[in-house]
């Protein structure tokens, strides 16, 4: 048995935009996801980190097959799944869950919860009526819910329990992954410690890997083993440990470590933070070459905008893909600003 | 909006056609002669063969069909098989009058509904919403026959020497009535169309204040109201200037899917106030077995259903910046 | 410095169907031009309301309000209509969170910005028109001259807000409360509008309140930052003393929660338990339910706000002065922050 669980291999997601007036033709395409290639090992967890628009939610479904990947591979315990049919998805279905970002949609209101939780097992014809009840009490517990809500409705739970539920949910069949999509983004601060600890126990004692996608570099960094950065539907870098917080070699990956705001006030405004100018850019029209060239204070005309990087390794699994990947980090207030000069545009 | 416009007319047409089919197929499995009806009861069997010849009765189907559309291309609605009248002519006289009643009644209803829906979302369980409700209920359950009749009853007899002596039945011309005809001018045009206006828009009334009424409730409670009294305007311009301007926008397309498919034929009203408008006439043509005139007025209906519906979606576009320069 | 907003012993309840919520409690705490407060606490926290209730805009049929706003020397709390709207969008301007659903989608975006001089102003059109195109190029979008016809579904988030920004400083008011501006953006674009205020309140001499859930934009923006907790303050100091020596379990609950990227700690405290019904809410300290702290006291009796070492900080916890510096020193401990 591999030591990967996980394998993606140049997956790409393209959604057409079509025109015409009786007969559409396709006339581009949304490049949602891009060639994005990455592995996951048996027990730990990958982070994917991103603004709007990376593509990385695209990515956690087509991770699942709940979207159609227009092109890649994608391998689940070393059998590749990507053309798998319906019917040979179904018994993997039951290895890989996820867990969705909105507690209030995600959950069917008009259902209790002992039917919610308990679906999974229905759907995968496991156990007798009695002892899925019995599981799901046993899956509330473990979440820190009552199992005495058995009966309760969703609406009747704060938002950070109707994300329990999610969770015991997923737990349900024992996958082996369970893919987290944007988990503790709708939730209060307090209710996000909870949540996120939770999952960490539940990664322990169950033996479980996750792929945990979020837009918020502190939470991604607390919970992931290694973590990886998307912009525009490509990897910009990808990184184990530390490495990406110590030492980030992208200049977007830096540009997000220097905007996420510090819970202290002398750090937070000594530090020198590199700001970006102007919008993500469409994912109709993503820029040529690197997609990342138009807002990086790194650009070099003639480079940067002609040839594409390609991910390169600086070593411990370490890769970043940047033609002019960052020295060094911090950087000082004399390095901000030469960046900022030898913008050539 | 140009490749939307144009596919909105290509379906247009091939809703058209169908109309047209369903309704002649229909004609067809009807068992009636409409050949015999014409002739009357006097004729014999080789009269309503020659009656059935003429008429081209005596074609397959398709053929009339085919004749019948080739007409229709070059503007002839063909003649009644009743009184050899053009069935243009026919709705081309009848047309106007339901006219009348759609659009004054279409005035109206928004003068009522508009205001009302309004007052009713602005002033939530008052004692006027509670009133503007129970008319809702009742307009939406009373049915025009019977509201027609208490409405004639009441205004035409009860009151007759007390208020004005509103008509109720007869129609008369606004514009140049015929010689011979009992009445006309505007003013006697509108005077016999009070009691048939109340009548048609009564249910209409009904559903647009509750629409109104849904469609500012939701509206007040946006974020961009909140912005528009968090820069200092005052209420009257927050209302206008942006709840109004926002809710109303569905009212638009409803209103004018509404208008189209009630210029097919107010069939009740007209019938309780003796209008002779389009929805009497079909009804008429029915019991004569006149294909040429039905068809005719269900082509008009088609028509008008499809014109408003096409208007509607281009002054949505209009009115809506997210439509117009998506 | 005398200061330009006053808030005293500030109350909101509202009337619902299942009976009287009181939002805020008993809230007080004042701004100085130039310097920015910041508002900070979780979902049912009184924070919004707070806000709502400075500037007017409640629901007037649902709610009612006590205590005092002064603003520049003037009550303000209670006045008229008419009054009120001659403040707001002058004296006194408001962002909210959602830059989306905040601009009206029918009306072009120059319109909206004109609207905010007009109202106030008795300008003709083209000049209300040349102040709004001005103000965006302020607030830094590029090509105003040709941007201010456009309709807001034609702008990013980003820009929306920067837009909502400009229509709230477009008659130069003197207090900005700004109700979670950035929470709805992402990370780089929060830092561009972050440093976009900043910039603009010290042209402007400007009063930010700055509402949030974050504590990172805390630290970031705030001078002075007042903690809520079911309707009340907790806490209350400027922003070294609340970072350095936080005097509330409320406090320390959300400091140590929040996952850093400086921390070692490896599992984070959680508060238990969830926010407080304001239907129903707990007798005694709101906060005692989820305290790892609590003893009979604390079950009946409403902590009053109770100053701490004169330093003008102020908390709301019936422990010990010597006991909350011990436990605040093992919570810091834990948190395993490394030294910069």
């Amino acid at each position: 048995m591999s030591d990967d669980l996980l394998v993606a291999e140049n997956v790409k997601k393209y959604f057409p935009v079509t025109q015409g007036i009786l007969l559409k033709h396709e006339v581009g395409s949304v490049k949602a996801v891009d060639d994005v290639s990455f592995t996951v090992k048996r027990g730990e967890t990958l982070g994917i980190v991103g603004e709007s628009g990376c593509g990385k939610s695209t990515l956690a479904r087509c991770l699942m097959r709940l979207l159609e990947p227009t092109g890649g591979k994608i391998l689940f315990d070393g059998r590749e799944i990507t053309t798998l049919s319906r019917s040979e998805m179904r018994p993997l279905r039951r290895e890989m869950m996820m867990v969705f970002q909105d507690p209030y949609a995600s959950l069917n209101g008009r259902k209790r919860v002992g039917y919610i939780v308990g679906e999974p097992l229905i759907v995968h014809g496991i156990g007798t009526d009695s002892e899925r009840k019995r599981r799901v009490q046993e899956l509330l517990e473990i979440v820190g819910l009552n199992p005495e809500h058995y009966n309760r409705f969703p609406h009747e739970f704060s938002g950070g329990q109707r994300q329990r539920i999610g969770i015991a949910r997923a737990l349900a069949v024992n996958p082996k992954l369970i893919v987290c999509d944007e988990p503790v983004s709708a939730l209060d601060v307090s209710v996000q410690a909870q949540i996120l600890n939770l999952l960490k126990d539940l990664q322990g004692e169950f033996g479980l890997t996750y792929v945990f996608i979020a837009h918020d570099l502190n939470v991604v960094r607390h919970i992931s083993n290694r973590v990886m950065v998307m912009y525009l539907g490509k990897v910009q870098e990808v990184a184990g440990g530390e490495d990406l917080y110590k030492h980030p070699r992208h200049p977007y990956t830096g540009a997000l470590l220097s905007a996420v705001p510090i819970p202290d006030p002398e750090l937070g405004r000594r530090r020198q933070a590199i700001v970006l100018e102007g919008d993500v850019p469409s994912p109709i029209n993503p820029p040529s070459a690197c997609r990342f060239h138009p807002r990086c204070p790194r650009f070099h005309e003639g480079v940067c905008d002609v040839e594409e990087p390609l991910l390169r390794s600086f070593g411990h699994g370490h890769e970043a893909a940047c033609h002019f990947p960052l020295e060094r980090w911090p950087m000082t207030a004399e390095e901000v600003r030469n960046t900022r000069e030898t913008v050539a545009r | 909006m140009f490749p939307f416009l144009v596919r909105r007319i290509l379906w247009a047409i091939a809703l058209f056609l169908a109309t047209t089919v369903i309704t002649y197929l229909i004609f067809f499995i009807i068992p009636a002669d409409p050949a015999a009806l014409a002739c009357g009861k006097a004729c014999t069997p080789a009269d309503v063969a020659r009656v059935k010849h003429s008429l081209g009765l005596d074609l397959p189907v398709y053929q009339q069909y085919w004749n019948y559309l080739v007409r229709l291309l070059h503007g002839n609605l063909g003649t009644s098989f009743v009184n050899r009248q053009s069935v243009n002519h026919i709705i081309g006289s009848t047309a106007p009058v339901t006219a009348s009643l759609v659009f004054g009644g279409a005035i109206f209803w928004l003068l009522l509904s508009i205001p009302l829906g309004v007052y009713s979302a602005l002033h939530p369980r008052s004692v006027g919403d509670r009133a503007g409700m129970t008319f809702v209920l009742f307009g939406i359950s009373a049915h025009p026959v019977w509201i027609g009749l208490i409405l004639s009853y009441i205004f035409g007899y009860v009151l007759r020497n007390f208020v004005i002596h509103t008509p109720i039945a007869g129609y008369c011309e606004a514009i140049s009535p015929p010689f011979g005809s009992s009445c006309g001018g505007p003013v006697q045009w509108a005077y016999h169309l009070i009691l048939p206006w109340t009548t048609f828009m009564v249910l209409f009334a009904a559903l647009y204040v509750r629409l109104v009424r849904a469609n500012v409730m939701e509206t007040l409670t946006e974020d961009f109201v909140r912005t528009a009294r968090a820069k200092g305007a005052g209420e009257s311009r927050v209302m206008v200037q942006h709840v109004l301007r926002n809710s109303l926008l569905p009212v638009v397309t409803i209103l004018g899917m509404d208008i189209g498919l009630a210029l097919g034929g107010a069939i009740f009203t007209e019938s309780i106030f003796g209008l002779p408008g389009l929805g009497r006439r079909v009804l008429t043509a029915y019991n004569q077995n006149d294909l040429p005139v039905i068809l005719g007025v269900v082509v008009f209906a088609t028509v008008a259903v499809i014109i408003f519906n096409l208007v509607v979606d281009m002054l949505y576009a209009v009115i809506d910046p997210r439509i117009r320069l998506a | 410095m005398t200061a330009i907003l006053q808030v005293s012993d500030l109350k909101t309840s509202f009337r619902t169907d299942d009976g009287i919520v009181k939002a805020v409690d008993g809230v007080s705490f004042s701004v100085d031009k130039g310097q920015t407060l910041g508002i900070v606490g979780e979902s049912g926290s009184g924070k919004s309301v707070t806000s709502l209730t400075i500037m007017g805009l409640n629901d007037k049929r649902a709610a009612t309000s006590s205590g005092s706003v002064v603003l520049d020397g003037t009550e303000i709390l209670g006045v008229s209509a008419s009054q009120l709207q001659e403040i707001r969008g002058t004296r006194m301007a408001m962002i909210f969170q959602d830059p989306m659903t905040s601009l009206n989608p029918v009306k072009s975006i120059g319109w909206q910005l004109a609207e905010a001089v007009l109202v106030h102003n008795d300008v003709t059109k083209k000049a209300a028109r040349d102040r709004a195109t001005e103000l965006l190029e302020q607030v830094g979008i590029p090509n105003s001259e040709r941007r201010v016809d456009d309709y807001p579904h034609q702008f990013s988030g980003g820009m929306r807000q920067r837009v909502m920004i400009a229509m709230a400083l477009i008659n130069n008011p003197d207090v900005l409360i700004a109700d979670e501006p950035t929470t709805a953006l992402d990370v780089t674009t929060q830092a561009q509008i972050l440093l976009l205020m900043k910039r603009l309140q010290d042209e402007y001499n400007m009063a930010i309140i700055m509402i949030t859930h974050d504590l990172g934009v805390i630290a970031e923006v705030a001078d002075d930052v007042v903690v809520m907790y079911g309707g009340k303050v907790v806490e209350q100091a400027s922003v070294g003393e609340l970072f350095d020596r936080p005097q509330h379990p409320y406090t320390w609950g959300l400091l140590g929660s929040l996952p850093r990227l400086d921390s070692r700690a490896d599992r984070l405290e959680q508060i238990p338990g969830q926010p407080p019904s304001l239907l129903r809410p707990p007798t005694g300290c709101a906060f005692h339910p989820r305290c790892e702290f609590v003893f009979d006291r604390c079950r009946s009796e409403v902590p009053p706000l109770i100053d701490f070492g004169g330093a003008n900080h102020l908390h709301r916890c019936l422990l010990g002065d010597g006991m909350r510096q011990e436990i605040w020193a093992k919570k810091k401990a834990a948190m395993k922050v490394e030294a910069a």
